[in-house]
């Protein structure tokens, strides 16, 4: 066995009553790429976080290249050669990607010298690693997938040999997604440790050598990746057998619910996101839209649903259109059936400062249900909000807790209780799963297809293709705010991959 | 990333970590007094007894204590609805032009009660109008609601001194204020329900203003909790994309909140007019649309809340007066000091000892402190 690059010993942090993790023992040999697994709130984040000089831990030891080691601040990290790559990108968007490498890491009060001094290290980590970026690039132009190699050319850049990546490929292409792993795999050849955190199996099994399995603040398992299933990991995650694929029949597909007619949307910048796109959803069937992040689903899904002003085209629902002027009233068009799960839940979906209960009432609070003259039900409000929970299992059943206070699933859960229970004609969901856990999906997948058995006409919008393939009965896939294919549920993730990419676009333009 | 903390029983929550920032303040301006030379535990018990220690000093109290419940409230329900309303101080400041009017034409007519409810009305019309100004260019122009409310601060300052030197001042009169009100517009004291504890009162203004403001705060929490446009108020304040996702109308409900806050605003104006001077003078507000701001926040945007730090406030006023009187060393100024202290520690830096205390009720009894699932990305 290699030397240990990072050792954890007995690990333990708690936020107040939750222990976020104990007595994790961990430790990542040098030169391999470890990953490390597990549902949203297992405590993967935290102990990195903790290694990384984020939190401080409350017992426990770590051991960097076999020295104990006192991490108190990030620049601690930095100083022992750990660097990382976040989730969400920490860069200057309006600065150059040299500007970008060598922001906090600059040699002298000029930035002159600064600047040539970086200028020719990153040719020479261009060279050994196959990081090409154009260093005078401007961040805000280029492409997701190359500003997250900045991200890593940052990292090595002050001299990272242990490099901690945070859900690296969620906002990537198949294609760029293999991009970053050939890359990663070269770091590994030239002796850098790489630490994966992911909750994606499929990418654990691509490329880590080891992986870890962390549930609720434990570590349970450490694994050679070659002598491992995608099928134990999830359930090591979950703690019990998981259902990967949802079983389903055939759609029985109807009338046409809603109908999209040339539609074109721009953003606040004058940008054409949605680009004269056109569909039916029939009562009965789940369409689903597949695509990399920020190809106009989201203008779409808000188009639709009254949210957004629309340039031109039409949108009909059961026949009679939708006021595309972006000053439709979406509790009229709730009125006509229509209930929209967005995608941000956060921010649109729910109100994280709420209780439960109010939440599940957010958008249907006109309801005669829910006033007793002038004011509020308040107890016809409680007693609804308990229902749902006890109808989709939302966890923990208090419907007075804040809604910040519930995990990622079952805030989404909160949602689609309130937008399903009205028993809408037709339903648009934008990222069913996002941040959900494994479990969760299971449970969102099974609700989302009894809806389609009975009849609603069920649009999801998702960026995971696993799940737009497991549900849909037909699969649009969208690229650059246009409709680049149709295909059945059957089609092979490279074909949709290529799609989602605009291959087929460019070939077609050439 | 995730709020690392534990949720606490909310008798810690609303109860004692506010005694605790003020504890903290009431430390800080000892210090204060120390530098000047003072005892400040003398200083501390003239403060409380010359604010609680006799009825006219309760009576004052609760009088100044009034006005604060008024511009708190005005403050915390802008705030529910995510707005900042700093304009307070003109609001009130012009309503009292609605005051003035209203008592000058029938203080020789009407008695009382007849005209109290009139001058509400007048109060509450002059504040809200000119709150409408500011939400209105929020709502549809975008002009920052801080900027605008507190420019309508100074309009209002000029556009009083114009109308009480114009036309609200009788002619021949040096004084830029009304006439004396006659009876008809004069309000009843409250200085009895005092005097029924048994305590004495020389004279003081404690007024039915006090009562009025006691049903606002009634009212005010049934809005915010119990009203389906407290309801969608609440939703815009927290996230403007979740009421546009909810078919909440943003013109429609950043205009009713603000004016709903300028009515609060301009009621505060009746207690030191019609309550205790009997006229419209210049610059009778003197500050109190202001010290609203701090209320609501230390009041944690509630209306009990927002009751008691506003019987502080009024405290802090009243025994500052008397500590002033008695310790010549400590001037008015050092009074300022002491109430920007505890703003500062109970407003500002309201959250500086949670987590310690949040730390220590997880230590004692995990129980009491209920599990809270750590939220958030990744983890």
């Amino acid at each position: 066995m290699a030397q240990a690059a990072i050792e954890l010993i007995g690990i333990n942090k708690s936020f107040g009553a939750v222990r976020a993790n104990r007595d994790i023992n961990l430790e990542v040999a040098r030169g391999t790429i470890h990953g490390i697994v597990g549902e949203n709130g297992a405590g993967k984040s935290t102990l990195m976080s903790i290694l990384y000089g984020f939190y401080q831990a409350d017992s426990g030891e770590i051991r960097v290249g076999g020295q104990p080691a006192s991490i108190k601040t990030p620049n601690d990290a930095i100083a022992l050669g750990i660097g990382m790559v976040h989730q969400h990108f920490m860069l200057v968007d309006n600065f150059s990607v040299l500007e970008n490498v060598i922001l906090g890491a600059e040699s002298d009060a000029l930035l002159k010298r600064s600047i040539a001094k970086a200028r020719s290290e990153l040719e020479r980590l261009e060279r050994e690693y196959g990081l090409e970026v154009d260093p005078d690039a401007i961040i805000e132009e280029l492409p997701v997938g190359l500003q997250q190699r900045v991200e890593i050319l940052k990292a090595l850049y002050r001299g990272a040999e242990i490099l901690i990546l945070d859900e690296p490929t969620g906002v990537l292409t198949p294609a760029e997604a293999d991009h970053l792993f050939r890359i990663l795999k070269q770091l590994k050849e030239q002796g850098k440790t790489v630490v994966l955190i992911t909750h994606k199996l499929r990418e654990i099994m691509a490329i880590t050598d080891t992986v870890s399995v962390m549930r609720q603040g434990t570590m349970v398992a450490t694994r050679v990746t070659k002598e491992t299933t995608v099928g134990e990991l999830a359930e090591l995650m979950v703690g019990r057998r998981v259902l990967l694929r949802v079983e389903k029949g055939e759609a029985e597909a109807g009338a046409v619910k809603l109908a999209v007619k040339n539609l074109t949307v721009k953003d606040q910048r004058g940008v054409t996101m949605v680009d004269d796109i056109s569909f039916d959803l029939r009562a009965g069937e789940i369409v689903g839209i597949a695509g990399v992040a920020g190809n106009g689903q989201s203008e779409l899904l808000e188009a639709i649903s009254g949210i957004r002003h629309a340039v031109s085209g039409s949108v009909m629902l059961d026949g009679k259109p939708i006021d595309l002027t972006g000053k439709a009233d979406p509790g009229e068009l709730r009125d006509r059936g229509l209930a929209h799960v967005p995608e941000d839940r956060h921010h649109v979906g729910l109100v994280l400062a709420f209780e439960e209960n109010e939440n599940s009432i957010l958008g249907y609070h006109d309801d005669e249900r829910y006033l007793k003259g002038p004011l509020l039900d308040i107890d016809a409000i409680r007693n609804d909000a308990k229902d749902k929970i006890a109808k989709y299992d939302i966890r923990p059943a208090d419907c007075r807790l804040k809604t910040a206070n519930f995990s990622g699933g079952n805030q989404q859960k909160i949602v689609l209780a309130r937008e399903m229970e009205q028993d809408p004609g037709v339903l648009i969901v934008g990222q069913p799963t996002r941040g959900v856990d494994v479990g969760a999906i299971e449970f969102i997948h099974k609700r989302l297809i009894a809806m389609r058995d009975q009849g609603k006409a069920v649009l999801v919008v998702s960026v995971e293709l696993d799940e737009i393939r497991s549900l849909s009965d037909r699969i649009l896939v969208m690229f650059a705010g246009r409709i680049v294919g149709e295909r059945g549920p059957e089609a092979t993730e490279g074909e949709l991959g290529l799609l989602m990419a605009g291959v087929e676009q460019r070939e077609a333009a050439q | 990333m995730s709020t690392p903390y534990a949720k606490l029983p909310a008798w810690a929550d609303y109860g004692l970590i506010p005694v605790i920032n003020l504890f903290v303040a009431f430390v800080v301006a000892g210090f204060v007094v120390v530098l000047v030379g003072e005892n400040p535990f003398r200083a501390a018990v003239i403060l409380v007894q010359g604010a609680f220690g006799k009825g006219t000093g309760i009576a004052f109290t609760l009088f100044y204590a009034t006005t604060f419940i008024f511009s708190g409230l005005s403050v915390a329900v802008a705030a529910h609805c995510g707005l900042f309303n700093i304009g307070g101080e003109g609001q009130g400041y012009i309503a009292g032009l609605g005051i003035g009017v209203v008592c000058l034409a029938f203080d020789s007519v009407l008695p009382w009660w007849l005209t109290f409810p009139l001058a509400i009305v007048a109060a509450a019309a002059m504040g809200a109008l000119w709150a409408l100004i500011p939400a209105y260019l929020q709502a549809r122009r975008g002009s920052h609601i801080v900027i605008t409310t507190i420019m309508f601060n100074f309009i209002a300052a000029s556009v009083m001194v114009y109308a009480l030197v114009g036309f609200l001042k009788p002619l021949g009169s040096m004084a830029p204020q009304t006439r004396t009100f006659l009876d008809g517009a004069q309000l009843p004291k409250l200085n009895w329900v005092i005097e029924l504890f048994g305590a004495k009162i020389r004279s003081a203004p404690l007024n039915v203003c006090f009562l009025l403001a006691l049903l606002m705060a009634f009212l005010v929490w049934l809005l915010i909790w119990r009203t389906r446009l407290g309801y969608e108020m609440r939703t815009y304040g927290h996230s403007a994309k979740a009421a546009r996702y909810a078919g909440i109308s943003e013109t429609r409900i950043v205009i009713i909140a603000m004016m709903i806050s300028g009515a609060l605003a301009g009621m505060m104006a009746l207690n030191p007019t019609m309550g205790d001077q009997h006229n419209v003078a210049l610059d009778f507000v003197s500050g109190a649309g202001f010290v609203g701001i701090a209320v609501a926040l230390m009041g944690r945007l509630h209306p009990v809340g927002i009751v008691l730090a506003a019987i502080l406030f009024g405290m802090l006023y009243q025994g500052g007066a008397e500590l002033a009187f008695e310790m010549p060393a400590i001037s008015r100024d050092m009074i300022v000091i002491i109430q920007g202290l505890v703003i500062l520690f109970a407003g500002a830096l309201e959250h500086m000892f949670r987590p310690y205390i949040q730390a220590l009720f997880a230590s004692i009894s995990p129980k009491t402190v209920g599990i809270e699932a750590v939220k958030g990305k990744g983890a």
